[in-house]
């Protein structure tokens, strides 16, 4: 007793960063910008000349007309399509509207590769621009839907049934009062479509269409040196950096524009009367092209004979649970070491907020910005040189799924931290513990859930990640994904159809688990896996 | 809930344990690093593993991307073996010393010209450059003499290439050595001009079949596959063979040699000396998996080739041929790369 009064006294809440806290945010930090900067050191090895000709030449104009032309295009067909099935689930009576709603989120959980296979195995026309577009917009669209229909929910009804009463016509309505407070989520969701496409790499590459990354990882393939790759990641990472920063933006006021709420209220809804038809004609055809392709594709090739002449291995049971296993092996434990390093840059940034935390936020939020190939690319060449004794192991490949999700988990482990109550922090503290003992006995059990939440969303977004665990898996680890790669690459679809059905059915099981345990809320945060699959 | 903590730290343990114990190499196990089709190096590497007890880990990728990953480790690769596509890359190793000497009998296995110079690598299997042409598009009469015909204007858009592809490096080498470094230049930038760019053969010979482009350069490998898919009915396209020593019949000799920093060298001569045995080629050429010719005299390859004896290749040496070293320069300058 008389012990535990010694130690309340001495101790008191302060607003000092503690070192070990510090030290452990600052190897997360460097972490992350180790593979860029090595990155750009590499094709900074070029000097101006040498790299200004390379830059300039044909290819790269070609490349980046291919990208930015599917950027734009994707975005902006995501935006229409988003936006309008958004408001019909949101705003009329349309009927089978909660079905509508679940089919328009479901497809972020099928990997855009996935989709991309089940298309190209559908019909070999759609290679190149056209097949390209239509996937990535069937694949992304939900980024846009998703936003734009919380939006539309949180939005105050007063405004639009004042302006209706005022003689606004039900267009004239959307354009003039809907449309303007969309806007946050609405650019929100297009950033994130633009960044999605811009790092897509496995759906284009299946689908032989070719942009910045497809083409890094042939500059790779090719090449016996790794600047030429290096020189094009650049200008990607250029590209998604100036993505980031203007969602960064966006993001910013869209928090603050929802401040503002009021009271809620069930809006309005539209009667649409014969146009219901037309609508649910669209609603179908567009479930029909997002899940009923890449499901009943793969349904179609499980029941294929597979050929012996392209398949790269004929499929086995033993074949199956091994990738199955190695696939939850690596979703277990990058959940687990991803989660465990946001942690402490979670802690620092609801803790001690300030200018410094700040800088450690936007660094770890870089690597939601760079292409899945860049960081892969930079490990391998950095590991080679520099940490010979991880190269080609597994925790390597680990750290690298760490610096690619770290983004998702700092979003889960933040919000579960902002939740607890310091006071019983503060208790725990005066009553003899020790920091790190509050942090075990306190805090932690606290954040559990949230954090769980977080995992989760890691080991989701492992267990469908293609580009990193193809490029770093040790010898003789295949995974769901990297089969379903080396399957479809050489045409073999039928031997593909089993590694590409149980990816499926963890990924939407695991959705589906997220989003019973954790309700809608976790829907955004399925928003922001969709982006690294490639 | 500190249960679910219990369970994080314990799942952390349990990783940290795997990883240490994966890390250690076993006996009697070897490392390969192979371009070559898996669906193959699967087939061999589990008759070998049969045969002799010992394991083959295999890491695959393409044939330059491998080489370069080889280089870049140096002394302290994990790779006991490498079996690649195409010479140039075993040329580039070889000059750089990274192999060990191949044993005499291994290397009288098959016939000396496709063998390393040095004695450090042996030919396995080879294949032939081909022009795919859709039978629809375009009659057998139209089709070019030779492999340069393809650079000049009235082939503009009906040409498909993958100069990313391990397989068109050689090709460009072949040209280099035989017409020098403008006519290469002139040739390329030709064919920049009228060829659609795809990132691989098998995207080539597809685009081909179903129409989208009238011919495309390949190695006759990935149209016997295609054709072994989809059947006679599926396909619309047929191989054309440059003749009279024609660059465009370049033969590409897929090899394999020893590393000099393996760990188990005893193991890995018997590997490559198991590639190029009668068994192994044997296995290839009856396998309908494979559609190469086995370089071991006397073994039949598969019959939807056409005849090795009837095939009318350049004559080039291994050592005129090359390491592919100014291949990609030179397709970087023609704006292909």
């Amino acid at each position: 007793m008389g012990l535990a009064t010694a130690s309340a006294r001495r101790w008191r809440p302060t607003s000092r960063i503690p070192l070990g806290l510090m030290t452990l945010s600052l190897c997360v930090a460097l972490l992350v910008l180790a593979p860029m900067a090595w990155t750009v050191a590499q094709a900074a090895s070029f000097g101006l000349r040498q790299g200004g000709q390379l830059l300039l030449r044909p290819l790269v104009g070609e490349l980046a007309e291919n990208t930015l032309l599917i950027v734009c295009a994707a975005t902006a067909i995501c935006a229409v399509l988003g936006t309008s099935a958004a408001w019909f689930v949101e705003r009329t009576r349309l009927p089978g509207r909660r079905l509508w709603a679940l089919f328009a989120a479901v497809p972020l959980a099928v990997p855009p590769f996935i989709s991309s296979y089940a298309w190209v195995s559908f019909s070999p026309a759609l290679q190149d621009f056209g097949g390209a577009l239509l996937v990535v917009c069937c694949a992304y669209y939900p980024l846009i839907y998703l936003p734009v229909a919380a939006a539309l929910r949180g939005m105050d009804p007063g405004l639009e049934e004042a302006a209706r009463s005022l003689g606004l016509a039900p267009g004239a309505c959307f354009r003039r009062v809907v449309l303007p407070q969309l806007r946050p989520a609405l650019l929100g969701g297009m950033l994130l479509v633009a960044l999605s496409v811009l790092t897509e790499f496995g759906a284009f590459a299946l689908l032989r269409f070719r942009t910045f990354t497809t083409e890094i990882y042939a500059e790779y393939r090719a090449g016996f040196d790794g600047s030429g790759a290096a020189l094009l990641a650049c200008v990607l990472m250029l590209l998604c950096v100036i993505c980031v920063l203007l969602e960064f933006r966006v993001r910013g006021r869209a928090r603050y524009d929802r401040l503002d709420r009021g009271a809620r209220r069930a809006a309005m809804r539209y009667e649409l009367g014969w146009l219901k038809w037309p609508v649910l004609g669209g609603f179908a055809l567009l479930a029909l092209a997002t899940l009923g392709v890449p499901l009943g594709m793969t349904a179609y090739w499980l029941f294929q004979q597979g050929d012996a002449a392209t398949a790269p291995v004929m499929v086995s049971a033993s074949q199956l649970l091994s990738a199955c296993g190695a696939s939850l092996e690596l979703g277990l434990s990058g959940a687990v070491l991803t989660t465990a390093m946001a942690f402490p840059l979670g802690l620092l940034l609801i803790r001690h907020p300030g200018r410094l935390s700040r800088i450690f936020e936007r660094v770890a939020y870089l690597g939601q910005g760079v292409p899945g190939i860049v960081i892969a690319l930079a490990v391998i060449s950095l590991a080679i040189r520099a940490i010979q004794p991880l190269y080609q192991s597994t925790l390597l490949l680990l750290l690298t799924y760490a610096v690619l999700f770290l983004p998702l988990a700092l979003v889960g482990v933040r919000s579960a931290l902002v939740q607890v109550e310091r006071r019983l922090e503060h208790a725990a503290r005066s009553l003899g513990l020790n920091s790190w003992q509050t942090l075990w006995r306190v805090t932690l059990p606290l954040v559990a859930p949230g954090i769980g939440a977080a995992a989760a969303m890691v080991f989701l977004s492992v267990t469908t990640e293609l580009t990193a665990t193809l490029l770093l898996a040790p010898i003789g680890t295949q995974t769901l994904a990297t089969e379903v790669w080396a399957d479809t690459s050489t045409l073999a679809f039928a031997d593909a159809a089993p590694f590409a059905a149980i990816l499926i059915a963890i990924s939407l099981f695991a959705t589906w688990l997220l989003m019973s345990l954790y309700g809608k809320s976790a829907i955004p945060g399925v928003a922001h896996a969709g982006h690294d699959h490639g | 809930m500190s249960l679910n903590i219990l369970k994080q730290a314990f799942q952390f343990t349990l990783v940290a344990t795997t990883l240490l114990l994966s890390g250690g190499a076993q006996a009697g196990s070897l490392v390969l690093y192979s371009a070559q089709h898996e669906q193959s190096v699967n087939l061999l590497t589990h008759d070998f593993e049969t045969l002799t007890g010992i394991t083959v880990k295999v890491r695959s990728g393409e044939g330059p991307e491998l080489a370069a990953q080889l280089l870049a480790e140096g002394h302290a690769s994990p790779a006991d073996v490498y079996f690649t596509e195409n010479s140039p890359e075993l040329m580039l190793l070889e000059e750089k010393g990274l192999f060990a000497r191949l044993s005499g009998a291994t290397l009288a296995a098959v016939p000396a010209r496709y063998n390393s110079p040095e004695g450090v690598w042996v030919g396995v299997l080879a294949r032939e450059n081909v022009l795919a042409y859709d039978t629809r598009m375009i009659k057998p009469a139209q089709l070019p003499a030779s492999l340069f015909d393809l650079a000049r204007p009235t082939w503009k858009g009906k040409i498909a290439i993958a100069p990313a592809d391990g397989d068109f490096l050689p090709l460009v080498s072949a040209v280099l050595a035989v017409k020098g470094e403008p006519a290469t230049l002139a040739w390329l930038e030709g064919l920049r001009a009228n060829a659609q760019i795809f990132d691989d053969d098998e995207g080539v010979v597809a685009a081909v079949n179903r129409g989208a482009v009238a011919t495309g350069i390949i190695n006759n490998y990935y149209w016997a596959r295609l054709h072994k898919q989809l059947g006679d009915s599926g396909t619309h396209s047929a191989l054309h063979h440059f003749g009279q020593g024609d660059i465009g019949a370049l033969i590409n000799v897929s090899g394999a040699g020893v590393l000099k920093s393996s760990h188990n060298p005893d193991a890995a001569q018997k590997l490559v000396a198991y590639l190029v045995s009668s068994r192994a080629q044997m296995l290839l050429a009856k396998s309908r998996v494979d559609f190469e010719y086995p370089l071991h005299p006397g073994i039949r390859p598969d019959p939807v080739l056409k005849p090795f004896d009837q095939l009318a290749p350049p004559s080039l040496t291994m050592r005129q041929l090359g390491d592919d070293s100014q291949a990609a320069r030179l397709l970087r300058q023609a704006g292909l790369l």
